[in-house]
C-alpha cells in the first residue's frame, strides 16, 4: 500500500501538463479572430440595409449555422482541439455542444435518441440563462417599484 | 467598416477568451460550467449596466461570447418588465434567448438528420 503523498506525486507525475501560455494564445487568436468576423458580417448586414441590433442577431444566427455545419462535416473538432476557449467561449462552442450532441446520439433514435439528448449541454446553459433572466427580472420589478 | 472597432472587437473576443482559457487550465472547470457561467455572468454584466458601454466599444467582441447571450437575455426581460410588470420576469427570459435557442436546435437536429457521427466526444 502506498500512502496518499506518495499517491499524490505519482498523479501529479501522470496528469499531462498544459502548456497554459501557449493554450491562452491560441484562445486569444481564435477568439478574437472569429469576433472580428461577427463584426464584419455584422458591417456587412448593415450595409445591407439591416437595423444595427438586427444585424448583431443575424451575425449569432451566421456563426451558429457555420459551427452546425463544421460540426456535422467534423471538422470543428479538428480546429476547436487548437483554439480551446477561443471556439468554446463564442456562441460557436454553445452550437457545437448542441449539433456535436444531437448527431452522436442519432443511433438512440430521433425522440428519445436526438430529441433529449439534444439538450445535454443546451439544456444546462439555457435553463440558468433563463434562471438568471428571471431573478433580474425580479430585482429589476422591485428596484423600479421603490426609485 | 470601423476598423477601430474591428480591432477592438478582435482584442475584447479574443481576451474574453483567454479568460475562459485560464479558467479551464487552472481550475479544470469543465466546458459546460464554463459556458453556463458565462451566459451567468452575462445576465449580470446586462443587468448592472455594463455590457452596453461593452457592446458600444467592442460590438461583436461582446456579442459574440456567450457574454452576449446572457446580456441578450438581461436586456430582453428588462424591457419586458416595464411592459408587463412582474409577469415580465417569467416572459422575458424566453423571448429573449429565442433566436440563438432556436437556431441552435434546429441547425442541431437538422445536422443529426444529415451527418454520420465521426467522432466521440461528451
Amino acid at each position: 500500500m502506498e500512502n496518499s503523498k506518495d499517491y499524490k506525486k505519482r498523479i501529479k507525475r501522470h496528469t499531462p501538463k498544459s502548456p497554459i501560455f501557449k493554450d491562452c494564445l491560441l484562445a486569444f487568436v481564435f477568439g478574437g479572430a472569429i469576433s472580428a468576423i461577427g463584426e464584419i458580417l455584422a458591417s456587412l448586414y448593415i450595409y445591407f440595409g439591416a437595423e444595427e441590433q438586427t444585424s448583431y442577431t443575424l451575425v449569432t444566427v451566421t456563426l451558429i449555422f457555420v459551427s452546425a455545419l463544421l460540426t456535422g462535416l467534423g471538422v470543428f473538432d479538428n480546429i476547436a482541439r487548437y483554439a480551446g476557449a477561443g471556439t468554446l467561449v463564442p456562441v460557436t462552442g454553445f452550437a457545437n455542444s448542441v449539433v456535436s450532441s444531437a448527431i452522436d446520439t442519432k443511433a438512440e433514435g430521433l425522440i428519445l435518441g436526438v430529441g433529449s439528448k439534444i439538450f445535454t449541454v443546451a439544456g444546462p446553459v439555457i435553463l440558468y440563462a433563463i434562471l438568471s433572466g428571471s431573478i433580474l427580472g425580479v430585482i429589476y420589478y422591485f428596484v423600479t417599484l421603490f426609485s | 467598416m470601423d476598423l477601430f472597432k474591428l480591432l477592438m472587437a478582435f482584442l475584447i473576443g479574443g481576451l474574453i477568451c483567454v479568460v475562459a482559457q485560464l479558467l479551464i487550465d487552472l481550475t479544470r472547470l469543465t466546458p459546460a460550467r464554463i459556458l453556463v457561467l458565462y451566459v451567468c455572468f452575462g445576465v449580470f454584466l446586462g443587468g448592472v449596466g455594463l455590457y452596453t458601454p461593452l457592446f458600444d466599444l467592442a460590438g461583436a467582441g461582446a456579442s459574440v461570447p456567450l457574454i452576449g447571450f446572457g446580456a441578450n437575455v438581461a436586456k430582453g426581460v428588462m424591457e419586458s418588465v416595464d411592459e408587463n410588470g412582474l409577469l415580465g420576469s417569467l416572459m422575458g427570459p424566453f423571448t429573449a434567448s429565442a433566436v440563438g435557442c432556436s437556431s441552435a436546435l434546429i441547425f442541431g437536429y437538422l445536422a443529426a438528420l444529415i451527418f454520420k457521427s465521426k467522432s466521440k466526444r461528451t
